[in-house]
C-alpha cells in the first residue's frame, strides 16, 4: 500500500473576531480569505493573519507543541488548542467558512487574548500543589507505586489551556462555579498518595458555592480537552471520594445520588416522585405547581401504581452484595 | 422488508412521567415492522447520579440489564439518551477491562447471570437510521411534515463523549455538527431549523441542586429554537423533553422572556409522518399544547 502523503490546498474564508478593549466600544469581525494547506494547524493561520495581513492582530502563543496551553481559542464555537488542531479536521467538521474567536467573548481584551483571571483564581482556590509534611532527612524516598500513579496520570496531563473551562455551560452562567479544569486539578492532588490535605481539601470543595454538584453532565469538557484529561470523569470521582472519605454532607445533591440506590433496591425501576421527595425533603412543596400540571396530563403515576422490575429479588440481592459506598 | 427485532430497555420515565414516549415508540415500531422485546427485568440505569455515589454498583446493575438483552441474543435499544450513555459506557468499560468484567461477573453469578459483551447497545434514533435507513423512512411517509419548521434538540448523552457514542452506531455523528435528527426531520418531509443550542445541554441533571442554572439552559434552548422560527422542537431524549415541555414557566422567568414551543419526542414526529393518530402517539400528554395536528 502506498503511504505517499499528498499536500493539498483549499480556499477558506476566515471570519475573525477583532476587538481592542482600549479603543473599541464593540467588537467586530474581519474577513480573511486564504489558501490553506492540509499540513497546517490553526496556529499557522493565526500567524499568517498577523504576518501577512495585520501586524496588530493579537493572540497568545508560545511552545507550539501542545504543552504551554497558551493558544486555545474557539473555532466555530468549539474550544480548541490552536497549535494542535489540524486545519483539515476543522474544514472537515465545519466546512470552508470558519469563525475564529477568543475562548470567551465577554472576557476579550484584544482579539484572541482574554482576561483569564477567573480561570486562574479558581485554579488557585483548590490549592493546586502537594500539601505534605516532608521530613527534612527522610530515611528513603517516598515511593509511589505504578498503580497509585495510574489513578492521577491522565489528570496530571492538564496544561491549563482553559478549553474546557470556557466550553462549560455552567461557567458561562454561574460565575462562582469552579469549572471542569479546577475540579480536575483538585482530583489530581486528591488522588495523590503523597498529599496530606486530603479531607480538608475535599471539605472545602464540597462547599455549596463553588458547585462541585452543579456539573450538568453535558460532557462538553471531555469533548474539547486537547490532552484527554476527561474532566467530567474527575468530577464524578470527586463525588465518589466525598462518600468514600465520609465527608459528604447531606444536601439535595448528595441525597439525590444516594436516592437512586434506595429506589432501585425497592423496585428496580426508579420511583420518580419518591426520588424527588427523598432528595428535597420538605422543599418538595416548590415542585407542587408543576406536579399538578403534570398530573392533569397523565404524567404522574400514583405511588401504588409505580411499576416494579421483574426478578426484583435479583436486584435486591445485587444491591446488597455489590454496594461499595455508604452514606 | 424483513422484520427487525430488538431488546427494548424502556428506562424509567417512559413508564411514568413521559407515557407518550412509550406509546409512540410502540406505535412507530409497528409502522416500521420492528419487533421490540421489552426487558421487563431491567432496573434503572442510575441516570449518571447513582454513578456519583457507587460506581461499582452501577456497573453491576447495568451489566445485569445488558445480560438480559444478551439472553435474547438481541441488540439492546434504548429510548433515553441517559440510559444509552450509562448502558453503553458500562459495556465500553467492561469490554476493555477483563479484570473489571470478572469482578462484575462474580456478582452477577450470584443471581445466575453473566455479562458476555455479545449485545450491541444503540439508541432507537440510530437503530432506525442505521437499520432501516432514511431513504426507506422517506418512502414510507404518508403525511409529510412539509408545512413545519422543526428544531432538532439532540441531547448531550447521545452525542458526547463522541468517541463512545460513535462506537454504538454506524452513522457517524459529530458532537459539534450533529446531523442524524436533522436528516430524520428532512426524511419526514419537514424543514430542519439550524440554531446554536441544538447540541447544547437542557440542564436536566441539576434541576434539583442548581435550579437556576437548569432553568437558564432550558430557556436558552427554547429561545434559540423560537428565534430560528421553529414551529416546534423534537428530541430523542425524554429527560430533555421533560425540561423543555414541563419547565417553561421557570425557564421563562430565568431568562426574562416568555418561551414555549410544542416539543415532540423523536418517535412522535416519525409517527405523525407515518400516519399514526395523535392519540396513539400520546400528544395529549404534553404540557406545551400540541395544537398543530
Amino acid at each position: 500500500m502506498s503511504t505517499e502523503h499528498k499536500i493539498t490546498t483549499q480556499k477558506v474564508n476566515f471570519k475573525v473576531f477583532r476587538f481592542n478593549a482600549d479603543e473599541d466600544y464593540l467588537p467586530y469581525y474581519e474577513n480573511y480569505e486564504m489558501e490553506v494547506t492540509s499540513e497546517e494547524v490553526v496556529l499557522d493561520i493565526l500567524n499568517r493573519i498577523k504576518w501577512d495581513h495585520d501586524g496588530s492582530f493579537s493572540y497568545r502563543r508560545s511552545c507550539r507543541h501542545g504543552i504551554c496551553g497558551a493558544c486555545a481559542i474557539k473555532v466555530n464555537g468549539r474550544s480548541t488548542l490552536a497549535c494542535k488542531e489540524s486545519m483539515n479536521d476543522m474544514i472537515d467538521l465545519f466546512g470552508e467558512e470558519l469563525t475564529l474567536e477568543p475562548l470567551s467573548i465577554k472576557r476579550a481584551v484584544k482579539d484572541m487574548i482574554i482576561d483569564k483571571g477567573d480561570f486562574w483564581e479558581k485554579h488557585d482556590s483548590i490549592h493546586p500543589y502537594l500539601i505534605s509534611d516532608v521530613e527534612e532527612h527522610p530515611e528513603h524516598e517516598h515511593l509511589v507505586t505504578p498503580e497509585e500513579a495510574d489513578t492521577l496520570n491522565d489528570a496530571d496531563l492538564c496544561i491549563q489551556c482553559g478549553a474546557c473551562h470556557y466550553a462549560c455551560p455552567v461557567v458561562e452562567i454561574n460565575e462562582d462555579f469552579f469549572g471542569p479544569a479546577a475540579f480536575a486539578k483538585a482530583y489530581r492532588f486528591e488522588s495523590d498518595v503523597r498529599d496530606d490535605a486530603h479531607t480538608s481539601r475535599l471539605e472545602e470543595l464540597h462547599e455549596e458555592k463553588q458547585g462541585l454538584w452543579d456539573c450538568v453532565k453535558c460532557y462538553e469538557c471531555a469533548e474539547v480537552c486537547p490532552k484527554d484529561v476527561n474532566p467530567i470523569d474527575k468530577i464524578t470521582k470527586l463525588h465518589q471520594m466525598l462518600f468514600k472519605e465520609g465527608v459528604a454532607k447531606s444536601n439535595v445533591a448528595t441525597r439525590h445520588a444516594v436516592g437512586f440506590k434506595h429506589s432501585i433496591a425497592k423496585r428496580g425501576v426508579l420511583d420518580e416522585g419518591g426520588l424527588v421527595l427523598y432528595s428535597e425533603g420538605p422543599s418538595i412543596v416548590k415542585h407542587i405547581p408543576v406536579a399538578i400540571k403534570m398530573f392533569k396530563k397523565g404524567k404522574i403515576v400514583m405511588p401504588w401504581d409505580i411499576p416494579t422490575s421483574d426478578n426484583l429479588d435479583e436486584i435486591k440481592k445485587l444491591v446488597e452484595s455489590s454496594s461499595t459506598a455508604k452514606f | 422488508m424483513e422484520k427487525l427485532k430488538y431488546a427494548l430497555f424502556t428506562g424509567c420515565t417512559a413508564k411514568q412521567s413521559t407515557p407518550e414516549q412509550m406509546m409512540s415508540t410502540m406505535a412507530v415500531a409497528e409502522k416500521l415492522n420492528i419487533e421490540l422485546v421489552e426487558l421487563t427485568e431491567a432496573s434503572c440505569c442510575g441516570a449518571s447520579h447513582l454513578q456519583d455515589y457507587d460506581d461499582f454498583l452501577s456497573l453491576v446493575l447495568n451489566a445485569r440489564n445488558i445480560a438480559y438483552a444478551e439472553k435474547h441474543g438481541l441488540t439492546m435499544v434504548t429510548i433515553c439518551n441517559t440510559c444509552q450513555l450509562n448502558t453503553a459506557m458500562t459495556k465500553h468499560r467492561l469490554d476493555k477491562d477483563a479484570e473489571l468484567k470478572a469482578k462484575v461477573n462474580e456478582k452477577l453469578a450470584e443471581v445466575g447471570l453473566e455479562y458476555k459483551g455479545t449485545s450491541d447497545i444503540t439508541h432507537f434514533l440510530y437503530a432506525i437510521i442505521d437499520d432501516i435507513g432514511l431513504d426507506k423512512i422517506k418512502e414510507m411517509v404518508v403525511t409529510p411534515l412539509s408545512q413545519f419548521n422543526i428544531a432538532p434538540f439532540y441531547g448531550c448523552h447521545n452525542i458526547r463523549p463522541s468517541e463512545l457514542q460513535n462506537e454504538t452506531h454506524k452513522t457517524p455523528e459529530s458532537a459539534y455538527r450533529p446531523t442524524s435528527l436533522d436528516d430524520l426531520i428532512i426524511a419526514c418531509g419537514g424543514q430542519n431549523v439550524d440554531y446554536e443550542e441544538k447540541n447544547k445541554c437542557c440542564g436536566f441533571h441539576v434541576e434539583l441542586q442548581a435550579p437556576k442554572t437548569a432553568a437558564i439552559l432550558t430557556g436558552n434552548a427554547i429561545a434559540g429554537a423560537m428565534d430560528g422560527n421553529a414551529d416546534w422542537m423534537v428530541t430523542p431524549c425524554p429527560l430533555c423533553h421533560l425540561k423543555l415541555d414541563t419547565q417553561t414557566h421557570h425557564a421563562s422567568k430565568a431568562i426574562g422572556r416568555e418561551v414555549e414551543l410544542p416539543v415532540l419526542h423523536m418517535q412522535q414526529m416519525v409517527g405523525l409522518a407515518l400516519g399514526c393518530s395523535p392519540e396513539e402517539l400520546g400528544l395529549q400528554h404534553h404540557l406545551a399544547e400540541v395544537d398543530f395536528v
